[in-house]
């Protein structure tokens, strides 16, 4: 990783393995767990994606900041405790400001704590790297999240719901929502079957596409390479 | 009588894999062989069942203190530094236990049935003492029950032939996914 760093455009290529070939849920399968409940609705989607956008920046920039400090026996209990006062921010934070977003997620909240992204990330990227690609990879990687749970959340709260709520997460009295299929909802989907039965559908898409990404750049390389 | 609907309704109405999608890391990673599927579960229920009760008895100390806000730093803080304890100890004193279990029990501290049994159990009072007792007993031992069951799944799923970007994690959950249709039937059990 230090060697890739120093290139060129390394900034772009970090933010981009979050999003696709390292996509924290659909590419290594971590933090499963909140992504679940996250995926109900678009409003939990969103909800879930910033309070792990939160913790992860903060947790991988205070572990990048103090990585030289940490004697490398007592390594993991020092981030969980840094993760677990930035949840607890987080979670008083949102009860405080969003009290919907945070009513329905329920104990998933706290459990962000154990999540294997947060965990995965500190130990893997953050305690290895400088604080600007920390903070590059824990942006990307959050992105990576945010875009799997909404994909997924979208089909979710479709089939479940019958359309479309959102709800503006300050104020739970605003909400626009669209819903033509109301009368042929299928409860099913928003329950835990549902959001099993779609994340497996879209791991297994996702694939497919990465596979497809690369077969194209291997042909362009192919293409390129007898010009030169 | 209480103590028995509560454990029969933890381990199969309310599985906490499969209606309460907890430990689902550790359940897809570790569930492709039988032999690990059951030293995770016996460790799991171990640790889950004395940090459950001790962070039962902490929540009490937090409230009255009225800082019930650190909760989740202090439970995390017991059940990390238990474990710990608990390797030590089991490897001095139980090394071939230690030799089955040991290289589970680090995995345990990050899995969300622990953390997440402790934060249910820290919202209940002391008169529900046998809710406690049944929800320490019930969660880990379902969870038990749904890795060995999906390990033995897997053996099937290894020599199965989906399309081929849904071998193995993709179709891992597609199947989990009928196994939860199939444990909603329990729902009726206790009404």
């Amino acid at each position: 990783m230090e060697e890739n760093v120093k290139k060129k455009g390394a900034c772009k290529k970090i933010f981009l393995a979050g999003i696709l070939s390292e996509n924290p849920i659909l590419a290594l399968t971590l933090g499963l767990c909140p992504t679940i409940i996250a995926t109900q609705s678009l409003d939990n989607a969103i909800g879930m994606s910033v309070a792990v956008l939160f913790v992860l920046f903060f947790s991988n920039t205070i572990v990048s900041l103090i990585r030289k400090l940490i004697p490398s026996e007592i390594r993991i209990p020092v981030y969980i405790v840094i993760i677990a006062s930035l949840v607890t921010c987080v979670q008083l934070l949102m009860q405080a400001f969003m009290p919907t977003v945070a009513e329905s997620l329920g104990e998933f909240l706290p459990l962000i704590t154990v999540n294997c992204i947060i965990l995965g990330r500190a130990e893997a990227f953050a305690g290895k790297n400088t604080v600007g690609h920390s903070m590059l990879d824990a942006l990307g990687m959050s992105c990576g999240f945010a875009i799997a749970c909404i994909v997924i959340a979208l089909f979710r709260e479709f089939l479940g719901t019958g359309g479309w709520t959102l709800t503006n997460p300050f104020d739970s009295s605003m909400s626009v929502s669209f819903l033509p299929l109301a009368d042929y909802k299928i409860s099913l989907m928003v329950q835990a079957p549902g959001g099993f039965l779609w994340i497996g559908i879209i791991i297994g898409l996702f694939k497919l596409m990465l596979e497809k990404i690369e077969k194209r750049q291997l042909q362009k390389q192919m293409k390129l390479a007898p010009n030169k | 009588m209480d103590f028995i609907i509560t454990l029969i309704s933890t381990i199969l109405v309310n599985n906490v894999v499969l209606s309460g999608y907890k430990g689902l890391c550790s359940y897809i990673g570790l569930s492709n062989n039988w032999k690990s599927s059951i030293g995770m579960g016996m460790a799991l229920t171990l640790v889950c069942f004395l940090t459950g009760l001790i962070c039962w008895g902490l929540s009490f100390i937090t409230a009255a203190l009225d800082v019930s806000y650190l909760n989740t730093v202090v439970f995390i803080l017991v059940i990390a530094s238990f474990v710990q304890m608990l390797e030590i100890v089991m490897k001095r004193f139980l090394p071939s236990l230690y030799k089955s279990l040991g290289i589970y029990l680090p995995l345990i501290t990050t899995n969300c049935v622990v953390l997440g049994l402790a934060i249910s159990v820290s919202s209940m009072g002391g008169t529900q003492w046998q809710d406690v007792l049944a929800n320490c007993l019930g969660v880990p031992l379902g969870y038990f029950m749904v890795l060995v069951i999906f390990s033995a799944m897997q053996q099937r799923l290894a020599i199965a032939n989906p399309f081929r970007t849904f071998k193995g994690q993709a179709i891992s959950f597609i199947a989990t996914a009928f196994m939860a249709m199939a444990f909603m039937g329990f729902s009726g059990l206790l009404s």
